[in-house]
């Protein structure tokens, strides 16, 4: 039931344009040793309102390609499209493309010399926002990401998680189209890591978000995503993707029943069998 | 000291647990120990300075007991004409170090950002930064006269290649995963330089800044002495002249005064500069 009022609040954009088109991408690197094909030939849409995880084993691409998304890394091969926008023409970034996009890294990668709120407002500040109104929404974001109280603090002050939090806000502060985080939650701590995936979800359907979300935990990947990609080594490709169909909000019970467990098992053995 | 002992919480002791308490009266004693140590120290060699001078019957001229160095200290200090000299000296030496700062900012980041100019010309900074540069002083002295402009010339010299080098290894060593924060916000080149490295570099900056100013007192000063009739070196040359060793003492006594408060100003505007660096919380935070 809460499922349904939820995607009832989402537009429905099924027959629209897809958020991102990804077609054919694939990404060479050239080292001493010849060429690696780090991803190749992946083809991928993503819907408004969709919570995508990318998972595999170590070098199966999954960041390279989040990367490439992201304006970080040009593709060697194929198009990526953001809103109908070409991201990338001629090994170029389309910066009009760009500024759609939020990007949250492992590390949280704020900037020491500036408190938690400034450290939010820094994407409005080099789009030339004015301080009060810039302040104002980053002291709403502070809010949403459980970081009321801290607006001042220096990140050296805050815990792991916290500095994640930050880096969420920071990301979430320009309203972006498309949210890439690559594992954000993955230099911290078990009970941590458990708390900020519940609010990430919390986050995430708040400001109906649309999230392309590496990771290497299966159990992570398949508690928040709507659709697990799997993608494997040598060449990086997608070997298959997997819907998940649990109500959303999902909650910490939802982890210890059969049927979550089940779609893990599968996920692990497809993963092992790698090997 | 300053990047271990930050976090007191984390650092189980393993054989003994150090209470609150013993904590808090550790870290007093931290904070008193050197207002107790200096001065004895400081005590202890002038008593020792005292026997010595009068047990071995040394000749005033050559080593002149600590009554008579204070002595000529304070006549020194009465004399408004010192502090006209004193006036030349740290005017020398400021804009030395000013100018220091400023071209070592300028070329530091420069080189910094375009490799391929850097390392066309390293051989030529190498070069410069062994060169004995007091050496120097006879042509600038030829170059800008006997008045203040040869000595600040040398000053800055001698103070710019710390500030240079600090910058240029601060600009690199920006973190990746920052610079890469900036592009995905599609920063521009000017934005990435202001938010960013500008920022990033100033404890760098402060590093080269805490060596240039003391070597930029001493780039007066030794232009002082080697070539000039203006300033507090160009007084030690004509005591030492007139063989009065007191007056000599006191006057280095004075040039290490001022030495010493130059460094205590631009260690301690560190604290209002760049109070989210390490070196500065650190410190604070430890003891």
């Amino acid at each position: 039931m809460i499922d349904q009022t939820l995607t009832a609040e989402r537009p429905d954009t099924t027959t629209q344009v897809p958020r991102l088109r990804i077609r054919g991408v694939g990404r060479d690197f050239h080292t001493k040793a010849g060429v690696t094909h780090a991803v190749s030939g992946v083809d991928l849409d993503i819907r408004l309102g969709e919570f995508v995880a990318l998972i595999g084993r170590s070098g199966c691409g999954k960041t390279t390609l989040l990367r490439m998304i992201g304006g970080l890394l040009s593709p060697s091969a194929g198009t990526i499209e953001v809103d109908g926008k070409q991201l990338w023409r001629d090994g170029y970034v389309e910066n009009s493309a760009v500024t759609k996009l939020g990007f949250v890294f492992q590390e949280s990668n704020l900037f020491p010399w500036f408190s938690v709120l400034d450290n939010i407002a820094l994407p409005l500040k080099l789009r030339g926002v004015g301080k009060a109104q810039r302040r104002e929404r980053a002291r709403e974001l502070a809010a949403l990401v459980g970081l009321a109280g801290f607006e001042q603090s220096y990140p050296r002050e805050l815990s792991g998680g916290m500095r994640q939090r930050a880096a969420i806000a920071r990301a979430l502060s320009t309203e972006p189209d498309l949210l890439l985080m690559d594992e954000p939650f993955g230099a911290l701590d078990a009970l941590t890591r458990e708390r900020m995936n519940l609010e990430l979800q919390r986050i995430v359907l708040e400001t109906n978000s649309t999230v392309v979300f590496v990771t290497h935990d299966i159990p992570e990947a398949v508690f928040l995503a709507d659709r697990v990609v799997h993608m494997t080594p040598r060449p990086g490709r997608i070997r298959q993707i997997l819907p998940i169909d649990f109500a959303k909000p999902r909650t910490v019970e939802l982890q210890t029943t059969p049927e979550f467990n089940e779609i893990i098992r599968d996920l692990r053995r497809d993963l092992d069998e790698e090997e | 000291m300053s990047s271990t002992t930050q976090a007191p919480p984390d650092q189980p002791t393993t054989t003994t647990v150090v209470t609150n308490a013993r904590r808090q009266s550790q870290a007093r004693m931290m904070k008193i120990l050197p207002w107790i140590v200096t001065p004895s120290l400081v005590v202890l060699i002038i008593v020792v300075w005292q026997v010595l001078v009068t047990a071995l019957d040394v000749n005033p001229f050559v080593f002149p007991p600590p009554g008579a160095v204070g002595e000529a200290f304070v006549t020194l200090l009465l004399d408004p004409k010192t502090w006209g000299e004193l006036g030349v000296t740290v005017t020398e030496i400021l804009a030395g170090f000013a100018i220091a700062v400023v071209l070592g900012v300028v070329v530091g980041v420069l080189l910094g950002n375009l490799p391929w100019l850097e390392v066309s010309i390293r051989p030529l900074i190498v070069i410069t930064q062994v060169a004995p540069k007091v050496a120097f002083i006879p042509l600038f002295v030829i170059w800008f006269g006997f008045g203040m402009t040869s000595k600040i010339v040398l000053a800055a010299l001698l103070a710019f290649f710390p500030v240079m080098l600090n910058v240029l290894l601060g600009v690199r060593s920006v973190e990746q995963g920052q610079r890469e924060v900036m592009r995905s916000l599609d920063a521009s080149r000017a934005q990435t330089f202001t938010q960013l490295e500008m920022r990033s570099l100033q404890p760098y900056l402060f590093a080269g800044m805490e060596v240039a100013i003391v070597l930029a007192t001493i780039g007066a000063i030794v232009g002082e002495y080697l070539g000039g009739s203006q300033g507090l070196g160009a007084m030690v040359v004509r005591a030492m002249n007139s063989l009065d060793a007191a007056r000599t003492f006191a006057l280095i006594l004075l040039l290490s005064l001022i030495g010493l408060i130059l460094y205590l100003i631009v260690n301690e505007a560190k604290r209002f500069v760049i109070p989210w660096h390490e070196s500065v919380y650190g410190l604070r935070d430890s003891v």
